[in-house]
């Protein structure tokens, strides 16, 4: 079965060495886990300058253009960092993640967004100067799914 | 301090929101998602004192129209710090790392404070176009350096592997976390 075979790769990561060590150590999981945080808070700050210019709810009277222009680097930035940290994280607790409905959420979300950020909400964003409705519903959109990305992402602790 | 802390944790609301199964967790969700606001968004207002975003936006306008949501974050952050706080007192307050982070955020306060001092005398010759000091781009650095301190810190508030209950810690982890290791029955307070 399918999903036997994803039961078992989710197991042999978290055998793997990583997911192995961080698992022995008192401090590791924490420590990757604040610097994921970091990396949350990059790619959020980025992620809300860019759609709140896009809603026309800050810095309006600045090209759409400029605004995501100078904190595209900034997001890809954040974006590295999560995903340098959340492999280890994931690693560590692979099968945890497996039964965790928040987790595959996240997966699901973070994978829309990531297609909506590159092919949609940046290109449409870059090539434009001046606000309308359709750039508020990409800010819109985008917010909202990144919302549940970092949201779920929370919740994966929890469960 | 900590007489205060055991009253608090002794407060009917302050068990009930222990006790909840989904209100702390909200509220500790919220908590970390306006980092976003906050300190992501301050970010944007560190990178433009330091000269490596928004380059082409003068300051003031920088501090009039970006700053103000990145406030809206702090005042979110702090109400569900607060809480957070108000939900496990005593606990958080014998915490090492909570401890730390409440010094960290008064350092954060005063650079703060020590910038916007700054920029109200001298900040009409950033706008000009002259060079910004360099004690404003050191201000700024520092502003993300102890923020991120902060970050980290509070992260490690929930693992704290320093914990009072914890024994045999060395004696200055006792002696920074305010740990009363003879009385076993300080342990139980926050009930977790």
């Amino acid at each position: 079965m399918e999903s036997e075979r994803l039961f078992n790769f989710f197991d042999q990561l978290e055998q793997s060495f990583i997911g192995e060590a961080i698992r022995n150590s008192i401090w590791m999981f924490p420590v990757i886990e604040a610097f994921h945080l970091i990396g949350l808070a990059i790619l959020g700050g980025s992620i809300l300058v860019g759609d709140l210019r896009l809603l026309g709810l800050l810095l309006s009277t600045k090209p759409i253009n400029y605004v995501i222009g100078q904190t595209t680097l900034i997001l890809k930035l954040g974006l590295i960092i999560l995903v340098s940290t959340g492999i280890p994280l994931f690693l560590s607790e692979a099968i945890k993640c497996y039964y965790s409905r928040a987790f595959w959420i996240k997966m699901s979300a973070l994978l829309i967004g990531l297609v909506f950020l590159f092919f949609i909400r940046n290109p449409m964003g870059l090539s434009a100067v001046e606000g309308n409705a359709k750039l508020k519903l990409i800010g819109f959109t985008s917010i909202s799914i990144w919302a549940i990305v970092a949201g779920s992402g929370r919740w994966i602790g929890f469960s | 301090m900590l007489e205060i802390a055991i009253w608090l944790s002794e407060t009917k609301w302050s068990i009930a929101l222990l006790e909840s199964l989904y209100m702390y967790p909200w509220i500790e969700s919220a908590h970390v998602l306006s980092i976003c606001f906050f300190i992501g968004i301050l970010l944007f207002v560190d990178l433009r004192l330091m000269g490596v975003a928004f380059t082409k936006l003068p300051i003031s306008e920088m501090n009039k129209k970006v700053l103000p949501w990145s406030l809206f974050g702090f005042g979110l952050m702090t109400l569900t710090g607060f809480l957070l706080f108000y939900a496990i007192p005593v606990r958080s307050y014998q915490n090492i790392f909570f401890r730390f982070k409440v010094i960290l955020i008064l350092f954060a306060g005063l650079n703060a404070f020590l910038f916007h001092r700054q920029m109200k005398r001298e900040g009409r010759n950033w706008d000009e176009g002259k060079s910004i000091p360099k004690s404003v781009h050191l201000k700024a650095a520092a502003s993300l350096v102890i923020w991120s301190g902060v970050i980290i810190s509070g992260r490690m508030i929930a693992y704290n592997w320093f914990d009072c209950d914890r024994q045999p810690q060395p004696e200055w982890v006792n002696w920074a976390a305010g740990c009363i290791v003879d009385l076993n029955q300080m342990g139980g307070l926050d009930g977790i």
